[in-house]
């Protein structure tokens, strides 16, 4: 059984279709790109799985549960499901320790000294041990964005979104934040990418999704996305993206 | 000048001020923090998508809104002990007392108030920060009280303590219900001691200058918080 599983998923707002019909899969451990240009409704897409964004038609199982359904325990769901944000979203008014603390403590039920650990850990592992008692507005955004990507990770998650996790970094900074997800991916994390970012793709993905205007246009394994002859709307998409 | 005019009555009447003056105090400390509590409750219901629950906070808010203050002062003076009297069955109508009365008055009617200072200070939060808060498994409840309110307030904090500057000048209402607060007090003796003049003069000093202070200490402070985004 596939991890995340989206069947016919369409949603609207309004009456303007920003999902049409959208299904794929994702198996445990598989990692997945989706690009597409903006508004092409792959944000939409990825805050659907985890239930942020709701939908109108179709199902989406994640972890065999339905998110669409009004049974699911959503926060229970999420709780498994690290996301990680365009832009980092730390909670400003908690110092760096304190955000990868907050849900371990209030949501996993960990104690303070149990959460204080794993989040030191992996905040070692990000790097970023020396700036644990600052706060997210003393940091850089490479910086927030690991300290970000670490919060996710604190809980354990069977399953990470990324929601253009470098599209609001200065080039200068995208590496460090990259390094830390390539890393991620080598050790078999299921992941699922939304980004713009084809070198990662190429080093990591095993799938790349190409969406437009809030359909899948193309869903290939990476080797055919970027070897074999595409559709004309991805070669040009991928030509603008590859030379700028 | 002041020739004619005897200020010695203000050093007698001290103590008789200063009494009116706790009353004054007690009543905008008290009124603010129930306004706030209550007001609190009001914005998170009035954000409501369910409309059982949004629409009468907004009417609540609305009505009392556009209801001037000395009204809401009387009803509860006023309409309680008959409420009183229904439900408890006795024979006569049994007050709360004004001070009692004047600050649930007070306290119902800021906090529609505050609601308002409070939904702009929620709808302030990005939308991010919740999702984030979500994302990370917390529930309404918890996203709202860990994450949404503490960086609400932290915007709010300058308003909301304005609000209470106008709350401590507005308690002088309460001479309606023959509560002495300062400005009664300092009523009180002129009319008493029939010094008109030197007693009003003394009591629009004392109220510049605990209001102008309080103001200057909101700005200041208006200057050192602004939130670290």
């Amino acid at each position: 059984m596939a991890m995340i599983e989206l069947k016919s998923v369409s949603k609207w707002y309004g009456s303007f279709q920003v999902l049409k019909n959208c299904t794929t899969q994702v198996e445990k451990g598989e990692v997945i790109v989706v690009c597409g240009p903006s508004g092409s409704g792959k944000s939409t897409l990825i805050k659907c799985v985890n239930g942020l964004e709701p939908f109108q038609k179709g199902e989406l199982i994640v972890n065999g549960q339905s998110v669409g359904s009004a049974s699911t325990d959503l926060p229970k769901l999420r709780a498994k499901i690290g996301m990680v944000f365009q832009n980092f979203e730390l909670f400003p008014h908690m110092s760096v320790i304190a955000n990868l603390n907050l849900a371990q403590i209030k949501v996993l039920g960990r104690n303070a000294d149990e959460a204080t650990e794993k989040s030191r850990a992996l905040l070692t592992r990000v790097g970023l041990i020396d700036h644990a008692q600052k706060f997210p507005g003393q940091l850089s955004g490479g910086q927030q964005q690991r300290v970000a990507i670490a919060r996710a990770l604190a809980m354990d998650p069977i399953a990470m979104l990324f929601d253009e996790p470098t599209s609001a970094l200065d080039p200068e900074m995208i590496n460090e934040v990259l390094d830390v997800m390539v890393e991620l991916a080598q050790e078999g994390m299921t992941m699922m990418v939304v980004t713009h970012e084809m070198g990662f793709a190429r080093k990591v993905a095993h799938r790349v999704i190409f969406m437009d205007q809030g359909e899948i246009v193309d869903d290939a394994t990476k080797d055919d996305f970027f070897g074999t002859t595409r559709s004309e709307r991805v070669q040009q998409f991928l030509s603008k993206i590859l030379h700028h | 000048m002041f020739t004619g005019f005897d200020f010695d009555v203000i050093q007698r009447a001290l103590p008789y001020l200063g009494q009116g003056m706790l009353t004054s105090f007690g009543l905008t400390l008290l009124a603010m923090v129930g306004g706030i509590v209550l007001g609190t409750v009001l914005a998170l219901m009035r954000l409501s998508s369910i409309k059982i629950i949004s629409v009468p906070a907004g009417i609540y808010v609305n009505l009392l809104r556009a209801t001037p203050l000395i009204l809401v002062i009387f009803w509860f003076y006023f309409l309680v002990p008959i409420a009183i009297k229904h439900i408890s069955g006795d024979s006569y109508a049994q007050g709360i007392g004004p001070f009692h009365s004047a600050l649930i008055a007070f306290t119902l009617f800021e906090a529609a108030y505050y609601c308002e200072i409070i939904r702009a200070g929620i709808q302030s939060v990005p939308a991010g920060q919740v999702n984030a808060a979500y994302a990370l498994g917390l529930n309404y409840r918890l996203a709202t009280t860990l994450v949404v309110l503490p960086q609400a307030f932290r915007n709010m904090v300058p308003i909301l303590l304005t609000q209470g500057i106008i709350l401590f000048q507005d308690t002088s209402l309460v001479y309606v219900v023959g509560l002495t607060d300062f400005m009664g007090a300092a009523s009180k003796v002129a009319q008493r001691d029939g010094r008109l003049v030197e007693m009003y003069l003394f009591a629009a000093v004392i109220y510049f200058i605990i209001c102008f202070s309080a103001s200057l200490f909101v700005k200041h402070l208006q200057l050192r918080i602004t939130p670290p985004r």
